[in-house]
C-alpha cells in the first residue's frame, strides 16, 4: 500500500517533472508505434529529431510555438485559480474571424494602423466569446467547462458558414475560403526564407509581461492565492465571480489575439482547415507542461511544436495519421499528471498501522 | 425524493411531454412520418443513453470523468475493428465495452491512486482517446461492418403502429432500457447502491465506516468506461454504421451535460438523452428539407414558455410578465416562420445540439437550490486516505 504525504516540491522537482514526463512519453510512444506496425526508431527520429536538425523545420518551430504559448499563457491564470476554460479553440477561431474580417473590410487599404486594429478586433472577439461562459457561470452557475467546450463546436460551424458565405473570396470560384490578405493586413516576415513573422516577438513580450503580472502584481498574487487556498482568498477580499470573469476574459483575449496572428501570419487567409487546427486544445497541454508558469510555457510550447511538426513529417514519411500527434500529446499529459504526484506528495510504501 | 423535488420533476415532465407532442405534430405537418421519426430519434439517442447512464454512476460515486468523449471513440473503433475482424457485430459491442473500460482505467489509476486532478486527467483522456482511435482506425476507413441483428418478435413487430414503436428496434435499444432499469433499481434499493452513494456524498465518512472508497470508485469508473464504449460501438456499428476519424463529434461532452440535466437520476438521464436525440434528428431533417430555422427558435420559445407557465402554476413563483412575453415571442417567431420563411446555411443548424446543451446547462444551474441538493457532495474532490 502506498501512502501520500503532502509536501512542497522544491525548484528541482518542478523542473525535473516535465523532463521526466517527456522522456516517458518518448518511450511509451515507441512501444505504441511498434504496436501499430510502424518502425519505432525511424518514426521517433522523424517526430523528435528531424524538427531540430532540418533548418526550415527549425524555423517552423517558432511559427507553431507562438500561438500555443500565447493561448497557454492566458489559460494558465485560470487553471491556477480553478477556472477551467476548455474552449480556447473557440476563442481562437473567433479571434481569427474578427481579425480577418477587419483585414478584409479594409481590403487593399494600406496603413500601419491596420494590423493593430485587426489585433484589437481579434482580442475583443475572443474576449466576448469567453464572456459567454464567464457570465453564465457567474450569473447562473452553469458549468464553464461544458459551456466553453460547446462553444467550440458553435465557433467551428460559424467559421465554416462565414468562409462559405459573407467572407468568401468573390473571385474564388465558390471555394469556401476568403481572399488572401493584402500586405498591410499580413504580419511582416522577419527572417527571409522562413515564415517567422512579427507576431512572434510580441508573444515573447506578452510572456514576460505575464511573468511580471503573476509574480509581482497583486492580481497574480490573488490568482495564486485562489488556487492554493480558495477560502483564504475570499477572506482576503478576492471575489470569486470577478476572478472567473477576469481569468476567462484574459485567456479569451489572448486566444483571440493568437487567432488573429494565425490568420494574418501563417494562414494568410480564412479557411476552415487553416484556422480550426486544434491549437486551443494543444495549448492546454502546453500550459501543464510549462507548469502554469509563463516562462515554462514558452519552453513547453516549443516542445509541443516539435511534436506538431514532427507529426506532420511522420504523416508524409511514414504515412501515420495526423492523430498520432494527438496520441503523443495525450500521453504527455498523462505522464505529467502522474509524475506531478511526486512533486506534491512524498510517496512511501506504508506498512499498515492499526488505528 | 423531497416534495419540492417531486414537484420540480412533475414540472419538467410536463415540459418534456409538451416538447414531444409538438415535435410529433411538426413532423407530421411537414410530411415526415412521426413513427419513422421516432425510430431515428431513438437511434440518435441511444449512444447518449449508454454514455450518460455510465457517467451518472461514476458521478454518483463522486468522480467527475470528463473523458467520456475519448472513451466513446475508443469504444467505437475497438468495436468496429472487432466486428469487422470476427464478422460478429455483437462481439464488436463487447469489444467496445472492453475498450472503453480499459481506457477509463488509465483515468482511474491517475486520479484514484496518483491523486491527479480529475478535470485535467479527463481532458487528457479525451485527447489521447481521439488520437489513439484515429491511429488504430486508420486502416478501417471505408469498410462496412457486419449488419447488426434486429430483434424480431414475430407478429408483435409487424403490428401496425405499436409494433414499429415498441418492438422493432435493434437489440441494444432494449439493452439500454434494461441497463437504465437495473442501474435505477441498484442505486435506489440495494445496499451496494447505498454504499456507492455514500462514497459519492462524503468519501471521508465512507472511509471511516470502513468502505473501500478507492476500489468502489475504480469499479464505478470502469463501469462508466464500459458504458461509454458501448455507446461508441453503437455509433460505429448501428447508427452510422461506418468508421471515420472523430466521428463522436462532441457527443461525449453532451452526455456529460445530460447527466446534469437528468440531475443524477437514471430515468431523467434517459429522458434527457432522448430529448437530445430529438434535437439532433430535428436539426438533420430541417437541413434536408430546407425548413426555416425560425421554427427552431419558435420551438425554443415554446419550451421556455411552457417552463415558465409550469413554474407559475405549480410553484406559485415566476412572473406573469415573463410568461406573457415568452408566449408572445413563441407566437411572433411562429408567424414569421409561416409568412416569411428565411433559409440559412446548414452550418447554423448544426449548431443546434450544442446551443441546446448550453441552454440546458443554464436552465438547470439557475435552479440553484435544487441543483446543489442533487449533485453528489464529493463530486470531483480528491480522496486521500489518512489512516
Amino acid at each position: 500500500m502506498l501512502s501520500f504525504e503532502p509536501r512542497q516540491g522544491g525548484p528541482l522537482t518542478q523542473i525535473a517533472t516535465p523532463l521526466l514526463a517527456v522522456l516517458a512519453t518518448v518511450l511509451a510512444g515507441a512501444v505504441l508505434f511498434a504496436f501499430v506496425g510502424a518502425a519505432p526508431l525511424a518514426t521517433l527520429e522523424t517526430i523528435f529529431v528531424a524538427p531540430l536538425t532540418n533548418p526550415f523545420q527549425r524555423s517552423e518551430l517558432l511559427v507553431k510555438a507562438a500561438p500555443l504559448a500565447l493561448i497557454a499563457i492566458g489559460l494558465s491564470f485560470g487553471f491556477r485559480a480553478g477556472v477551467w476554460n476548455i474552449g480556447a479553440e473557440g476563442q481562437f477561431i473567433l479571434g481569427a474571424l474578427a481579425g480577418g474580417a477587419v483585414g478584409l473590410a479594409f481590403w487593399q487599404v494600406d496603413g500601419w494602423w491596420l494590423l493593430p486594429l485587426m489585433s484589437l478586433a481579434g482580442m475583443l472577439a475572443g474576449f466576448l466569446w469567453a464572456m459567454i461562459p464567464a457570465l453564465l457561470k457567474v450569473k447562473t452557475g452553469a458549468n464553464e467547462i461544458l459551456v466553453s467546450l460547446m462553444l467550440v463546436y458553435v465557433a467551428t460551424n460559424l467559421l465554416s458558414a462565414l468562409v462559405a458565405g459573407p467572407l468568401r473570396d468573390p473571385d474564388g470560384f465558390n471555394f469556401p475560403e476568403s481572399r488572401l490578405f493584402h500586405d498591410s493586413a499580413t504580419l511582416p516576415i522577419l527572417v527571409e526564407g522562413t515564415r517567422i513573422h512579427s507576431g512572434i516577438p510580441v508573444v515573447l513580450l506578452i510572456g514576460i509581461g505575464a511573468w511580471v503580472l503573476l509574480s509581482a502584481h497583486v492580481f497574480g498574487f490573488n490568482v495564486r492565492l485562489t488556487g492554493a487556498a480558495p477560502r483564504a482568498a475570499r477572506f482576503a477580499g478576492v471575489r470569486p465571480g470577478a476572478m472567473v470573469i477576469v481569468c476567462l476574459g484574459l485567456s479569451g483575449a489572448l486566444a483571440g489575439l493568437a487567432g488573429t496572428f494565425e490568420a494574418a501570419g501563417p494562414a494568410g487567409q480564412l479557411t476552415r482547415d487553416g484556422i480550426a487546427n486544434n491549437y486551443g486544445f494543444t495549448a492546454i497541454i502546453v500550459a501543464f507542461l510549462g507548469r502554469l508558469h509563463p516562462l515554462g510555457i514558452l519552453l513547453g510550447a516549443l516542445a509541443l511544436a516539435v511534436t506538431e511538426i514532427g507529426g506532420e513529417g511522420a504523416q508524409v514519411v511514414h504515412g501515420l495519421p495526423a492523430a498520432a500527434t494527438d496520441v503523443f500529446q495525450g500521453l504527455l499529459l498523462f505522464f505529467l499528471l502522474a509524475f506531478d504526484t511526486g512533486t506534491r506528495y512524498r510517496i512511501r510504501v506504508a506498512t499498515r498501522r492499526t488505528a | 425524493m423531497s416534495p419540492a423535488g417531486a414537484r420540480a420533476l412533475r414540472g419538467q415532465m410536463i415540459v418534456i411531454g409538451a416538447a414531444l407532442v409538438v415535435l410529433a405534430l411538426f413532423a407530421d405537418v411537414n410530411g415526415i412520418r412521426p413513427v419513422l421519426l421516432y425510430a431515428s430519434v431513438i437511434a440518435a439517442a441511444q449512444p447518449l443513453v449508454f454514455a450518460a447512464i455510465g457517467e451518472m454512476v461514476v458521478e454518483r460515486a463522486g468522480v467527475l470523468n470528463l473523458g467520456v468523449e475519448g472513451m466513446m471513440i475508443v469504444g467505437a473503433i475497438t468495436g468496429f475493428a472487432t466486428a469487422v475482424g470476427t464478422g460478429s457485430a455483437l462481439l464488436g459491442v463487447v469489444a467496445g465495452a472492453l475498450g472503453g473500460a480499459a481506457l477509463s482505467l488509465i483515468f482511474g489509476v491517475l486520479t484514484q491512486i496518483f491523486l491527479a486532478n480529475q478535470v485535467a486527467t479527463g481532458l487528457a483522456l479525451t485527447l489521447f482517446g481521439l488520437g489513439f482511435a484515429a491511429l488504430i482506425g486508420q486502416s478501417y476507413t471505408g469498410q462496412t461492418p457486419p449488419p447488426f441483428p434486429r430483434v424480431d418478435l414475430f407478429l408483435l413487430s409487424d403490428a401496425p403502429v405499436i409494433g414499429r414503436l415498441l418492438f422493432a428496434h435493434d437489440l441494444l435499444v432494449y439493452v439500454g432500457i434494461a441497463l437504465v432499469t437495473v442501474v435505477w433499481g441498484w442505486i435506489s434499493f440495494t445496499r451496494h447502491g447505498l454504499i456507492l452513494r455514500a462514497v459519492g456524498e462524503d468519501h471521508d465518512a465512507a472511509h471511516a465506516l470502513g468502505y473501500p472508497v478507492i476500489a468502489i470508485r475504480m469499479a464505478a469508473i470502469a463501469f462508466g468506461g464500459a458504458c461509454a464504449g458501448i455507446g461508441g460501438a453503437y455509433l460505429s456499428l448501428v447508427r452510422v454504421p461506418l468508421w471515420s476519424e472523430g466521428m463522436t463529434a462532441g457527443i461525449g461532452w453532451i452526455a456529460l451535460a445530460i447527466v446534469v440535466f437528468g440531475a443524477w437520476a437514471p430515468w431523467r438521464v434517459m429522458l434527457g438523452a432522448y430529448l437530445f436525440g430529438g434535437v439532433t434528428i430535428l436539426q438533420l431533417n430541417m437541413q434536408a428539407e430546407g425548413i426555416t430555422v425560425l421554427w427552431l427558435l419558435t420551438f425554443a420559445f415554446f419550451l421556455l414558455a411552457v417552463q415558465a407557465s409550469v413554474d407559475a402554476i405549480i410553484h406559485g413563483r415566476g412572473r406573469i410578465g415573463l410568461v406573457v412575453f415568452l408566449w408572445a415571442s413563441t407566437l411572433a417567431a411562429g408567424s414569421i416562420a409561416v409568412f416569411a420563411p428565411i433559409t440559412i446555411s446548414s452550418e447554423y443548424l448544426s449548431m443546434a445540439p450544442y446551443l441546446a446543451t448550453i441552454i440546458v446547462l443554464v436552465v438547470m444551474a439557475s435552479d440553484t437550490a435544487q441543483a446543489r441538493l442533487r449533485a453528489p457532495g464529493a463530486l470531483g474532490r480528491v480522496f486521500r486516505p489518512r489512516d
